[in-house]
């Protein structure tokens, strides 16, 4: 057990750049103590009683935003969901104006998902509290790498390793528009895993090798070969019939991950989606539904208890000892 | 934490291991090892709060079981989330996993930590016990009690009391298997 | 530094120059700026000398002795120079006054030693008519503090399809023809606007970028990677650099790259100007001396179209400036107010704000050895000037006197808000710089002089 003093001292958690090793680790040391929380039949503990937290959604979601509500709700916070449609940014007020409108009611930490990249870096330069961010754009989504990590570092005994060194991952689909990819490359980097993007090369970012530490590929078939995780991306709809994608069709016979791929990987290999996943699409379904393989539902679990940490380091980081 | 300045020995490793074998005795003697109406051994169990009471209930519950000849239930408990001084003290940075696999309703519980201070720990563990089941009893074991009460709290059962200033921290130290407990001056 | 300004005195003149001619400007308004280093790029000239100014015009450059009546500005340990020409600014007015308009605008230009400014003609309404250059004239006129020479828009409300009214604009005084903000995207209106502006060899200025191709927000590159911003590519630009230069060898019109970014369009560049076609070009200071790496943090203030790119095209661009095969400084002056700027990095408007900038982080250009102090000048002065046939950006005797006179040497902070243009989108806000205009003069008059911050 470590023993060293204050190693969470962030006000914002706005993405996994910049996380140290331990910092991850004080995260999932902290998620993992919270996960017996939610075995309970009591699921609640008075912890972050008295606490307000605004989950404020300008994108549509419903697992994450129920994740950190429960997360919220059974740390004993007040959770105040505001989405969009009722926001006033609809009225042509400014994003920072909303903003700092909700600052003046002095939450304590501020949820936030957003369509576009590098809002929430954008609002912490300009307010006083705290945010968690819960995705933006196509920049980051901390929580998800996160959750991701804690998942496959619960498989590690499994796989036969003691550490994520010479661990390999793939993550394969659209690589470009997904920040779920961008959070565990980072993540996943720093604990010393080795990051593959596999992918269509119309949706991979422009020189990832560079600007992530990863290796590219193009075939899948050459991607999945001896990976120990098997991370597949959700493939949004709008990217069909378009510049990036001529169809579904294609992309399930090229990018699909069924059983007969997967025996390319590590015969243990673990598979992962971030949902909502399209079944037949990007992952078959009897690669879903695959309980040697499949861990979605164990990253759901896993999700709850990483937001719980999130919010409670958070909570008490205003605090200098 | 602030610099800790020599520590003053108060009980050594065979000492601290004497004081819990007698408490294990004495409760023996005055609880489980008596017909009691109210609870049978079966009834009992033995829960530690993270970390050194759980050292502590360890060690007892292993020398209870030995003097009954029957396996007690242990559970452990970490109390970081039940906690009031989240915004003065700040995170936990290094929390203890709770392990309570027993179903606690109509038990007679015997909390056990190392050192009581303020009662707030104990207050803390009263809640979180509540919230896995209704015990029909709770009774109160710490190794050293050493003052400055700030809640109503007291002790069913004490190994050692000790009268310690403000500026004094009492503390079970724990070095593999040489757990001795110390007095150290804080600067 | 002591100023003598308002002294009287009685001076007896010669200009050894010119053969030791007297010259006695008796009832006249005379200006001597005295022990400066002037630097005419124009003529080559690089020393130690005087400037007499006689009713507004350049009356003598050399070693000086006088017993005129005339005003003295002592230069010792200043770089005399002309007056800087900015040949890419835009002053907002007419329609976004709020943003900067042209009394401001232009005072940003005297403070930063700027006394001729082409202004682009993205106004509300665009200046594609007459009645707009008319009243931009007109303003300039009344509020205006130094030169502000319009430009008129290639095609109509800058939409690409119609061709303005190039004869008539340019007798009225537009100086070039652009549609600066937006490309002319289609090749067969850019083949008429080359074909019918060299009937009266008007120049035509690009914003080259392929409207296809720029759907980001910043450079594509490591650094969009990272950010997750949609990237614009290099290719964005040297695609249109590429046909375009395809249409002037057909057209023979005079073209002119605006702000021009990317490695590939400089060899672009280089090759047309190697084939002897009349092709030039600019470069801005915060592309020749920032990269991508500026938005890190998503600051907006770094944000302009073109984008700021790679290391690899800065330092393209540095090599094109040393080589003479970008000819002109330009800012690409951009003011845009907080509330346009202050909001979400994609949606945030492009560009900066650049003329109060512009000399010292050129002068980072000579400190750091790409081109000797003259030439850099004269990217900002004569060369712009030849372009656009204005009679400026030289202290030719005869000629207006537009003057800066600059310490080179004074190290300062930038600083956003002291400045004097509306807006405060500076890319530069809290860079230390070395380089200090002094004192700034249109025609003779003094339009800025540095208080002292």
């Amino acid at each position: 057990m470590r023993t060293a003093g204050n190693l969470w001292t962030r006000k914002h958690l706005l993405g996994m750049a910049g996380l140290s090793k331990e910092e991850i680790a004080t995260l999932l040391d902290t998620a993992v103590s919270l996960r017996e929380v939610n075995r309970r039949e009591i699921k609640k503990v008075p912890t972050l009683r008295g606490k307000t937290i605004i989950n404020l959604f300008f994108e549509n979601s419903t697992r994450t935003r129920t994740s950190f509500e429960l997360a919220g709700k059974r740390m004993s916070a007040d959770v105040i969901n505001m989405s969009v449609a009722s926001s006033s940014v609809q009225k042509g007020e400014t994003l920072l104006d909303t903003l700092a409108n909700l600052q003046a009611m002095n939450p304590d930490v501020v949820v936030m998902r957003h369509p576009e990249s590098g809002v929430l870096q954008f609002l912490a330069n300009h307010l006083n509290t705290a945010l968690v961010n819960a995705g933006d754009g196509r920049h980051e989504h901390p929580t998800q790498g996160l959750l991701d990590i804690l998942t496959i570092q619960d498989h590690l005994p499994l796989l036969e390793r003691d550490s994520f060194s010479g661990l390999v991952v793939a993550i394969c689909g659209d690589v470009l528009h997904s920040r779920v990819a961008r959070s565990n490359a980072l993540g996943l980097k720093s604990l010393g895993a080795e990051v593959r993007f596999v992918g269509p090369s119309t949706l991979m970012p422009n020189q990832a090798e560079e600007a992530f530490g990863v290796t590219v590929h193009h075939r899948l078939e050459e991607g999945l070969a001896g990976a120990h995780v098997v991370m597949m991306l959700r493939l949004q709809n709008e990217r069909m019939n378009s510049p990036y994608l001529p169809s579904v069709r294609e992309y399930a016979e090229f990018w699909g991950l069924t059983r007969n791929r997967l025996r390319l990987a590590d015969p243990k290999a673990i598979v992962m989606h971030p949902g909502p996943i399209n079944r037949g699409v990007e992952i078959s379904s009897e690669v879903v539904d695959d309980p040697d393989r499949s861990v979605i539902l164990e990253q759901v679990a896993n999700g709850l208890a990483v937001r719980m940490a999130v919010l409670y380091l958070l909570c008490g980081s205003g605090v200098r000892r | 934490m602030s610099v800790a300045f020599a520590d003053e020995l108060l009980l050594t490793s065979s000492e601290t291991l004497a004081l819990i074998d007698a408490l294990a005795a004495r409760l023996h003697a005055d609880r489980l090892g008596l017909p009691d109406p109210q609870a049978r051994v079966g009834d009992w169990v033995v829960i530690g709060i993270r970390r050194g009471g759980a050292l502590v209930a360890e060690r007892l519950w292993d020398r209870l079981c030995e003097r009954v000849q029957e396996k007690i239930p242990i559970g452990f408990l970490d109390i970081t989330f039940y906690r009031d001084d989240l915004d003065t003290i700040g995170p936990n940075p290094v929390v203890g996993e709770t392990d309570l696999r027993m179903d606690i309703d109509h038990k007679h519980i015997l909390l056990v930590d190392d050192v009581l201070f303020t009662g707030r720990t104990i207050r803390a563990a009263m809640n979180a016990l509540f919230d896995y089941g209704r015990p029909e009893r709770v009774e109160l074991l710490v190794l050293v009690d050493r003052g400055g009460r700030q809640l109503p709290i007291q002790p069913d059962h004490v190994g050692l009391v000790v009268q310690a200033g403000m500026g004094e921290c009492i503390k079970l130290v724990d070095k593999g298997e040489n757990v001795q407990v110390v007095r150290r001056k804080l600067g | 530094m002591a100023w003598r300004c308002g002294w009287r005195c009685y001076i007896y003149c010669v200009d050894l120059e010119y053969g030791g001619k007297m010259y006695n400007p008796s009832l006249t308004e005379s200006i001597l700026i005295r022990g400066g280093r002037v630097i005419d790029p124009a003529h080559g000239r690089d020393e130690t000398a005087d400037v007499l100014i006689v009713d507004g015009v350049i009356q003598a450059v050399g070693r000086l002795e006088f017993t005129a009546q005339c005003r003295v500005i002592e230069a010792e340990g200043l770089v005399v120079a002309p007056g800087l020409v900015d040949m890419h600014v835009h002053l907002r007015e007419p329609g976004q006054e709020y943003k900067e308009d042209i009394a401001s605008g232009t005072r940003a230009a005297a403070a930063g030693g700027v006394t001729s400014v082409a202004c682009m003609p993205n106004t509300q309404p665009v200046a594609d008519d007459l009645s707009v250059i008319g009243y931009i004239q007109e303003r300039a006129r009344q509020s205006g503090v130094v030169r502000v020479f319009p430009v008129g828009a290639i095609t109509k409300g800058l939409q690409g399809q119609v061709l303005t009214e190039m004869g008539l604009l340019q007798r009225a005084g537009c100086v070039a023809f652009s549609d600066d903000g937006r490309p002319v995207s289609d090749s067969g209106v850019m083949r008429k606007a080359l074909e019918y502006s060299r009937m009266f060899s008007a120049l035509l200025i690009q914003h080259a970028e392929e409207p296809s191709l720029s759907g980001g927000c910043m450079h594509e590159g490591i650094v969009s990677s990272r950010l997750g911003l949609p990237g614009i590519p290099s290719e964005s630009e040297s695609v249109m650099v590429d046909r375009d230069i395809r249409l002037v060898a057909l057209t023979g019109g005079r073209y002119h790259v605006a702000h021009l970014s990317t490695r590939q369009a400089v060899v672009a560049v280089e090759q047309a100007r190697r084939q002897g076609l009349p092709v030039s070009c600019e470069v801005t200071p915060h592309h020749f001396s920032l990269t991508d790496e500026a938005v890190i943090g998503y600051d907006t203030d770094a944000k302009m179209s073109p984008p700021l790119r790679s290391t690899t095209d800065r330092q393209a661009l540095l090599d094109g400036l040393a080589q003479g095969v970008i000819t002109v400084i330009a800012t690409d002056h951009a003011p845009h107010d907080e509330e346009n700027k202050r909001v979400e990095f994609c949606r945030a408007a492009n560009g900066v704000i650049g003329l109060e900038t512009l000399l010292p982080v050129s002068l980072e250009l000579v400190r750091d050895g790409v081109m000797s102090l003259s030439a850099c000048l004269a990217a900002m002065s004569c060369h712009p000037a030849r372009l656009l046939g204005i009679p400026h950006g030289t202290l030719e005797v005869g000629r207006a006197a537009d003057v800066v006179l600059f310490d080179p040497e004074e190290s300062w902070i930038v600083d956003a808000r002291q400045m004097q243009s509306k807006s405060k989108n500076s890319c530069f806000h809290g860079r230390r710089v070395k380089g200090r205009v002094k004192q700034t003069l249109v025609a003779g008059r003094v339009v800025y002089t540095d208080e002292g911050r």
